[in-house]
């Protein structure tokens, strides 16, 4: 049996349109679906729930086709094809929902799901209508190959642009809307739910033409150091306002997102820096915010303590707290590590649950009536107000972090994550390096704490959970491991992000997880990498070309 | 004047006997080398000097002092560096930071001199800095200072290693297999270099070497271990005419024509 | 030589030595109060005792995947949970359908059998995905990053099924045949207890023998010795890793009926915890030891089951019974401080380490 060459291609491309189905498939039955139908890219054309499913099959196609190199119709026959087989898996679906109660089983099942799927038809007509769409889309996957790759890239571009715009429909025009004249503009653009067909074509051509603007050469340049300062205080700026920019509606938010920007500071040392994977980093924040309730609640305490009289109690009882828990597992390694600092944060909650300390600890019912800082008369309690607590502390905390970052402790804390008996041959004792790890990363996320318990003048064991620790971890690899940037960029994509789409919070760790795995599998570095400084050719200015090459990986 | 003296050093791994009642003394500024068959016990002679494992039994005394079952860190602040044979660098961090680490021992900044970098901190700093870059020159990597280590072609990775080990100023250098998949050119350069090194900087040297022109054309003396015991020891003249040296080399009975015997259990 | 020995111990050596002292100390102190104080009569020792044992069983299964996966890839199958807890959230299903034709009760054996099949192909199906989509691409990665990815899968497959399944408890259908309870030497077993230590009892002695004495069984130990060496001698590597995700996954699942026998209700989240004690059931057995994993949950269920009331009551904490998961994270805790290498484990030489 001989397989022409073509054939043994175009089965490649089915088998993972094939596989692209079944991920529209498990998206379809837990429910991303139908949640996400709700929320249009374009107004009454695109939802959001359908780009969910059709998507999947079209990125499949694109990317097996991309390695196939067959004249155009070959291309484009496969490419229709492969919508075909791609669809399969939902047909399969709307064919045996048609016949069994599927919801038994898969709550997701249900007549309003198979709907969206058939675009509003009966079942013989939607399974057609389903098949044709999802030939059609991936179709524009074999046209989309024919263009030239500046094209591609300007096409692919704007229509990722144009799904942001409608999926952050709400948060753009929450957020414009303060901006006066601007705000007509932008509302231009918008529908009531997504944007409207003709913002889109706009926006899509903006995008498309800007993607096309001539291309400056500004890669290669090394950035001179006024450039940089002035990028700095420009973010600078705009984190200082941030809260007038956007509004009181994301007071709240602001808040998540500083408090998971400090604490991932704090992990970034742990994890990040001195490569201790630590997986029950919830302990520290949970021990600075406990600290800050026992001492300044009248609930447990004859005399309690304003805010800045505990605090420094919390922060040396949180480093300690590193310390003690960092001394037993300074032998172990890479994933016992993350083991046990797990199963510590576990042994703390469940001991802050029992009735056995809750006389001192509130157990399940935790700690009310939490005192807020007072600076003079003004006691710090709106969520703007907290704000700018926390960004005075995440200004603290980065000049720390980043100064650390080039010291000599910071290099023997890389040196211990990249070897550790080489580094310990080198000098460097690390017993007390990893514990100044564990303590500065516990205090980062005591301190954390401290202004969580202040923020809600209460805490519960419940909101101590190791989701909280998969959080900060998520938000670190997402920006990249070590990087202070990333910590920022990490933070306000995970946490910022998912608030705003109120749809996200059931399927939060369900990407977080894929997230994880994805980040892991092609791009470990994460999306802001660490950048090494440079030493040697510090002063010297002409640099040989030779070198610079070198030294870009 | 010997500057590290071993008496009866023994080491066992379960029921393996690695190293058994090791004796050796290296002289203050010669080339020592340790040669023998593969599994002869001549790493694990770096790690039980270098307290990368304790010692069963045994002294090793460095400088007139006992250092058998010290911590690693402790020992390279007495002055002994060594080299790996599979080149164990920092790979994420660039050349120069490597080096850096190496100075460890000899800088003193803190965390808290770290955070506030006050002008003691950025003196010992910038100083570090400078002898970094000398080092660098030292073993010919100028210009490679800012490239992650794993980046760097295997030779100058081999040595990077050696200005890393240098950088703590050690008074005995250990040397595993330096010249290890090299041709004979950069053979040639790197015994030129270790003779240097020596001769410039009055560094002890003891090799763990494989290529036998290597071994003959630097060292002063030579030791040869076999199955955990020392066999031999001699200058290079000395060594080359050994019998059970040569036995070792080419299996049992070679040299003394008494047929294969049994050997050691393992 | 008891002189270098006694150099290489360290400030930290000590106060590690000086915190498991007085947990020891606090234990035996408790044990004996509570003794003294008399307030369980025998036969409420023997019931904790069976209990233990029955909920041992139950941690010596999913153990196992925990063992064969780390001994042939020296990593923590992170996600090992959740390919428990899929087998057993998705058998709830099966049984509650074949209670609704009535077979359940009519054919108890049969339901049972098609019940634990679903679970072990479920479960097998996700680890052996797990694998191919996460691992395998990672083989020669760090070490910390299989591991990242194996805590993304967990939370992936954790939430997936909690949005096919929904988030709510999925009751299991009790069965009338393990209803009531039988004496045996005077020992009171609940039905469903015996049906459990028979049942673990059963696949342990199936799964050893597999990992013993097949032809795929010799192929697994040879990868875990070697993987290179392995392929030289003609071993398909990735076959063979395959096989060890679905045989762990296949006894996972059939756990995950066990423990619906004991605990009927299911739910997204009910493999974290039980993964957790399997683990530590693995370490303290000695990871990468069959047997060991036996040993070791066993000892964790007994552990768990009578420790709270043993060690703590007679220290007078009230309502002891909620310290009994801390009670298995301090054991998990102390044995990767003073003896990772488990009770029948190998000492892990630096290469393996």
């Amino acid at each position: 049996m001989v397989c022409p060459p073509f054939l043994l291609s175009l089965r490649k491309i089915w088998r993972s349109a094939l596989i692209g189905g079944g991920v529209a498939l498990l998206l379809a039955l837990v429910g991303m679906v139908g949640t996400f139908h709700s929320r249009s890219v374009i107004n009454n054309v695109v939802s959001v729930g359908q780009v969910l499913f059709l998507f999947p099959v079209w990125y499949a196609t694109y990317v097996s086709l991309r390695q196939m190199s067959e004249e155009r119709k070959k291309v484009l026959i496969a490419s229709l094809t492969a919508g075909i087989v791609g669809s399969l898996p939902l047909v399969l679906l709307l064919l045996i929902g048609a016949g069994i109660n599927l919801r038994a089983m898969f709550v997701n099942a249900s007549p309003a799901l198979y709907k969206i799927l058939t675009f509003g038809q009966n079942l013989w007509p939607g399974v057609l209508v389903l098949i044709v769409v999802s030939a059609l889309v991936t179709l524009t996957a074999g046209l989309l190959l024919q263009l030239s790759s500046r094209w591609q890239r300007a096409l692919i571009q704007g229509f990722l642009w144009l799904f942001i715009a409608g999926l952050m429909r709400d948060l753009i025009l929450t957020v414009t809307n303060r901006w006066g004249p601007l705000a007509g503009v932008v509302q231009f653009f918008f529908a009531a739910n997504g944007l409207t067909p003709l913002g889109a074509v706009l926006l899509l051509a903006i995008v498309i033409g800007l993607a096309f603007r001539p291309r400056r050469q500004v890669e290669s340049q090394p950035v001179n150091s006024r450039a940089r300062w002035m990028v700095l205080g420009g973010i600078a700026l705009i984190f200082l306002f941030l809260p007038q920019i956007l509004g009181p509606f994301f007071s709240e938010i602001l808040d998540n997102v500083m408090m998971y920007i400090l604490m991932g500071l704090g992990l970034n040392i742990v994890v990040g820096y001195a490569g201790l994977l630590d997986l029950g980093y919830v302990a520290f924040f949970a021990i600075g915010a406990y600290t800050m309730g026992i001492l300044t609640s009248p609930e447990l305490n004859a005399h309690p303590l304003t805010y800045w009289q505990a605090l420094p109690f919390a922060m040396v009882i949180a480093m300690i707290s590193g310390v003690i828990l960092g001394l037993p597992v300074l032998k172990l390694r890479g994933d016992y590590l993350a083991i046990v600092t797990l199963g510590f944060g576990e042994i703390v909650r469940l001991l802050v649950l029992s009735d056995w300390l809750r006389p001192w600890l509130g157990g399940t019912q935790g700690i009310q009536l939490i005192a807020q800082p007072k600076i003079g008369n003004l006691t710090l309690q709106s969520q703007v107000q907290l704000y700018y607590l926390f960004l005075a502390w995440v200004v603290v905390v980065v000049f720390i972090a980043w100064r650390l970052k080039d010291s000599r402790l910071g290099r023997s804390w890389m040196a211990l994550r990249e070897d550790e008996d080489v580094a310990r041959a080198m000098g460097i004792n690390h017993v007390t390096t990893k514990l100044l790890a564990f303590a500065t990363g516990a205090l980062f996320s005591g301190i954390s704490g401290t202004i969580f318990a202040a923020k809600l003048t209460s805490v519960y064991p419940h909101s101590m959970n190791f989701l909280v620790s998969i959080n900060v971890l998520a938000l670190l690899i997402l920006g990249g491991m070590g990087s202070i940037p990333g910590v920022f960029v990490g933070a306000l994509v995970l946490i910022g992000a998912p608030e705003l789409l109120r749809e996200f919070a059931e399927y939060r760790y369900l990407v977080y997880g894929a997230l994880l795995v994805a980040m892991m599998l092609y791009r470990p570095e994460g999306l802001w990498p660490e950048e090494r400084r440079k030493l040697e050719l510090h002063e010297e200015e002409f640099v040989e070309s030779t070198s610079v090459a070198a030294e870009t990986e | 004047m010997a500057i590290l003296v071993i008496k009866d050093l023994t080491k066992r791994f379960g029921g393996l006997q690695a190293l058994s009642k090791i004796n050796l003394e290296i002289e203050k500024g010669s080339i020592h080398s340790i040669i023998g068959p593969n599994g002869a016990g001549k790493t694990t002679l770096f790690n039980c000097i270098t307290g990368f494992y304790v010692p069963d039994e045994g002294d090793i005394i460095f400088d007139g002092r006992n250092i058998a079952g010290l911590p690693t860190d402790q020992i390279v602040r007495r002055g002994i560096a060594r080299t790996y044979q599979n080149i164990r660098l920092f790979k994420n961090m660039t050349a120069i930071e490597n080096i850096l680490v190496g100075m460890h021992p000899h800088l003193r900044s803190g965390i808290i001199g770290g955070i506030l970098r006050d002008p003691r901190t950025r003196k010992e700093e910038q100083e570090a800095l400078q002898e970094a870059r000398r080092l660098l020159q030292l073993v010919n990597l100028q210009g490679r200072g800012d490239t992650l280590a794993k980046n760097l072609p295997y030779g100058e990775q081999r040595r990077l290693e050696i200005a890393r080990a240098l950088a703590s100023r050690p008074k005995l250098l250990l040397l595993d297999e330096p010249t290890a998949g090299m041709n004979p050119k950069e053979t040639l350069e790197m015994m030129n270099f270790i003779r240097n090194l020596r001769d410039t900087l009055g560094i002890t040297i003891v090799l763990i070497e494989h290529q036998m022109r290597m071994v003959m054309g630097i060292s002063e003396r030579i030791t040869v271990l076999d199955f955990g015991e020392k066999i031999a020891e001699g200058t290079p003249k000395e060594i080359q005419s050994n019998p059970r040296v040569i036995e070792a080399y080419l299996g049992r009975g070679a040299a003394s024509g008494l047929g294969v015997q049994a050997q050691p259990a393992a | 030589m008891l002189r270098t020995r006694l150099r290489g111990v360290t400030f930290t050596d000590i106060v590690v030595w000086l915190i498991g002292l007085i947990i020891l100390v606090g234990m035996i102190w408790g044990s004996i109060a509570t003794i003294r104080l008399g307030k369980y009569s025998a036969s409420t020792w023997t019931d904790l005792i069976v209990t233990g044992l029955a909920l041992g069983g139950v941690y010596a299964l999913i153990a196992l995947g925990y063992t064969l996966v780390y001994g042939i890839l020296r990593m923590i199958n992170f996600a090992h949970s959740e390919v428990f807890m899929s087998g057993a959230f998705t058998a709830t299903f099966a049984a509650t359908g074949l209670m609704n034709i009535g077979w359940w009760d009519r054919m108890p054996i049969l339901s049972l059998l098609i019940v634990l099949a679903v679970a072990a192909l479920v479960s097998a199906t996700v680890a052996f995905l797990v694998e191919r989509i996460a691992y395998r691409p990672l083989r020669n990665a760090p070490r910390l990053v299989p591991l990242i990815t194996a805590i993304g899968a967990s939370f992936f497959l954790q939430y997936t099924f909690r949005g096919l399944y929904g988030s709510g408890l999925k009751g299991y259908p009790e069965m009338a045949i393990f209803k009531g309870e039988i004496v045996f030497f005077g020992i009171r077993f609940f039905k469903t207890q015996l049906v459990v230590i028979i049942g673990a009892i059963l696949m342990m002695l199936i799964l050893y023998s597999i990992v013993q004495y097949t032809k795929i069984g010799k192929a697994m130990r040879a990868v875990s010795e070697d993987k290179d060496t392995a392929a030289l001698m003609g071993i398909d590597v990735d076959r063979t890793i395959s096989t060890t995700f679905v045989l762990g996954g296949a006894s996972a699942g059939i756990a995950g009926i066990l423990y619906l026998i004991l605990f009927p209700v299911a739910h997204f989240f009910m493999g974290f915890i039980p993964g957790l004690k399997a683990f530590t059931s693995a370490v303290l057995g000695g990871i990468g030891n069959v047997p060991g994993a036996f040993l070791g949950g066993i000892i964790l269920g007994l552990l768990e089951s009578v420790g709270p009331s043993l060690f703590l009551d007679g220290l007078g904490i009230p309502a002891a019974y909620q310290l009994k998961d801390a009670i298995a994270f301090t054991v998990l805790v102390f044995i990767l401080i003073f003896r990772p290498s488990g009770i029948l484990g190998e000492r892990l030489t630096e290469t393996k380490a």
